[in-house]
């Protein structure tokens, strides 16, 4: 078992000179400490190592990336797709968590219950449910083409369109949930004062209202963000090959074509801007209270 | 009085709320009738309705082994998942310094860290230690996987304790092994059931990982969704699909059912 990073576990000598009682807690602490710093850390730096040590000891592989055209259009895709999903899960999950903030309280626990609900549905039988409804003979061109507001099927999959709308589906609740909880901590009287004060509904809306909502749209934002970049399940099968993310094409170099040293560069990259993105959500949010499952 | 105020804004805010819910919910909802097609391709059903794709799950495609090989994967990492995580978040509550404030970012990392990365990472490693398609290999990463919802969890329910009752029980006579017992335990074991139910279920969900460092000797449920779906779209899969949809409401109502228990016997108090 690879144990080199031992300096990780956690610096024993500093556990000594604390009362004896507290051994136990330090044993607590570092038994899966030690675990994760041996069994997860290591893989994972030796990624980064081998990004820098494969084929040649060296940066090549990242100036390879830079200079690549093939993927440049890979990681502008990617910036493009997430750009999209991003905007749209916004604009779609702030409405939501604003009315779901303010109805009453029977249809407020029911829409958080179908929140949840989609938010549970394994990523898979999700993606398979849009295959169903948007591939060439499936159910919604089968019923646009039935009310003849069509005469071919429409392309839904295989193109940024499919690959969008799956993802949305994805992020959508992972933007709710953080929008509605911030919102819920907003003073339900604020922005009927700002009406009897004499503000318009807009005003009262953007003047008070949207700025207390800030840092729960921020930090939705980048949540969005950090699970869209590394997105893999949805691209893969309803781009079908068409629509390559970053994620895919790492698969492809180390499945197929077997570049190594340009899977683990890539790999690389991708974490170090989540890691990036992270850093930068918990200045907005606790980042360990959002939780949730990556897909 | 006050809604008076915000009604016009709120009704099309509503609408809008409802439309985005329905296209939460309305797709997934989709897998139920095409389930029950008579069909061998992805269909809706029409006139006659079917089980056989219900009944192929529990016949020759190999559902069932799939089902029980991500039951043994998923209650082995929860387990450990759950021994593991609540070790940590209870000597980091007691000890709550520097260095453990540190350590709980390494125990957050496999949350953070995309599953593609964790997939070129254990590929890699597993190799080399012979760990590839095997039981323990795909039940480490689970583990490390869902460590941090239930360090995360546990956590939660120790926000509120007081570090005094720890004190309190040494100084009345009993010892740390006791204190652990019959103080700590009771007060976290809520944050453990919900670590584990979390811990369970990423683990029954996770399929990035395992398509690459599984193949034939492990073939969890997941995987075998995924192969399902690219060879030929499997109607299969959506009578799979419809008993989660069922399981999923079944535990979400229950879950309900259970908070709002637990508020009302702590309102009571």
């Amino acid at each position: 078992m690879p144990t080199q990073d031992e300096s990780l576990v956690g610096p024993r000598s500093i556990a000594k000179p604390l009362l004896p009682q507290n051994a136990a807690y330090w044993f607590m602490v570092l038994l899966p400490a030690g675990f994760l710093a041996g069994l997860y850390l290591t893989p994972v730096i030796s990624v980064m190592v081998r990004s820098v040590t494969e084929p040649v000891i060296g940066f090549g592989n990242y100036s390879v990336i830079l200079e690549n055209t093939a993927i440049q259009s890979v990681l502008g895709k990617t910036v493009y797709i997430c750009a999209v999903t991003t905007g749209l899960s916004l604009l779609f999950g702030y409405i939501t968590a604003y009315a779901m903030s303010q109805v009453p309280q029977r249809e407020q626990r029911l829409m958080f219950l179908l929140v949840i609900l989609s938010f549970w549905i394994s990523v898979l039988i999700r993606t398979f449910a849009w295959i169903a409804v948007l591939q060439p003979r499936g159910l919604l061109n089968g019923m646009l083409i039935g009310l003849g507001l069509i005469d071919s099927p429409l392309r839904l999959v295989r193109n940024d369109i499919g690959v969008i709308i799956g993802m949305v589906h994805y992020m959508l609740p992972y933007a709710i949930l953080p929008l509605f909880a911030n919102m819920q901590t907003i003073d339900r009287s604020l922005v009927p004062a700002a009406r009897a004060m004499g503000a318009s509904p807009r005003r009262a809306f953007f003047t008070v209202f949207f700025p207390l909502s800030l840092p729960g749209l921020a930090g939705a934002a980048i949540l969005v963000l950090i699970f869209s970049s590394g997105f893999y399940i949805t691209p893969a099968l309803l781009g079908g090959g068409k629509v390559v993310m970053v994620a895919e094409y790492i698969s492809v170099q180390m499945s197929e074509t077997l570049k190594w040293g340009l899977a683990t560069s890539l790999a690389t990259c991708l974490m170090v801007v989540v890691l990036a993105l992270t850093m930068l959500m918990s200045r907005f949010m606790d980042v360990g209270s959002s939780g949730g499952k990556t897909g | 009085m006050q809604t008076d105020f915000r009604r016009p804004k709120l009704e099309f805010a509503r609408v809008v709320a409802w439309m985005t819910v329905c296209f939460l919910v309305l797709p997934i909802l989709v897998v139920i009738p095409v389930s029950f097609t008579s069909k061998r391709y992805l269909s809706w059903p029409g006139t006659d309705w079917s089980l056989r794709h219900y009944e192929s799950l529990v016949g020759e495609g190999g559902w069932i082994n799939s089902i029980g090989d991500s039951l043994i994967v998923a209650t082995f990492a929860a387990v450990l998942a759950l021994i593991l995580g609540t070790l940590f978040a209870v000597g980091h509550w007691r000890l709550s310094n520097r260095i453990t404030k540190n350590l709980r970012l390494l125990m957050l990392l496999p949350m953070i860290v995309p599953p593609i990365v964790h997939a070129v990472a254990f590929y890699q490693a597993w190799s080399k230690l012979g760990l590839l398609d095997t039981y323990p290999g795909l039940i480490l990463v689970h583990t490390m996987k869902a460590l941090p919802f239930v360090v995360l969890s546990v956590m939660a329910s120790l926000v509120n304790l007081d570090p005094r009752l720890e004190q309190a029980s040494r100084s009345l006579g009993a010892t740390s092994r006791q204190t652990l017992r019959f103080v700590l335990l009771p007060q976290v074991r809520p944050g453990m059931l919900a670590g584990a139910i979390f811990a369970f279920i990423t683990s029954w969900d996770e399929i990035i990982v395992a398509i690459f460092i599984t193949s034939r000797e492990v073939y969890t449920l997941p995987k075998r969704i995924w192969d399902g779906i690219f060879d030929n779209v499997d109607p299969a899969i959506a009578s799979l699909g419809t008993i989660m949809i069922l399981l999923t409401l079944i535990g979400l109502i229950t879950k309900e059912r259970y908070d709002k228990r637990r508020k009302t016997i702590e309102g009571a108090d």
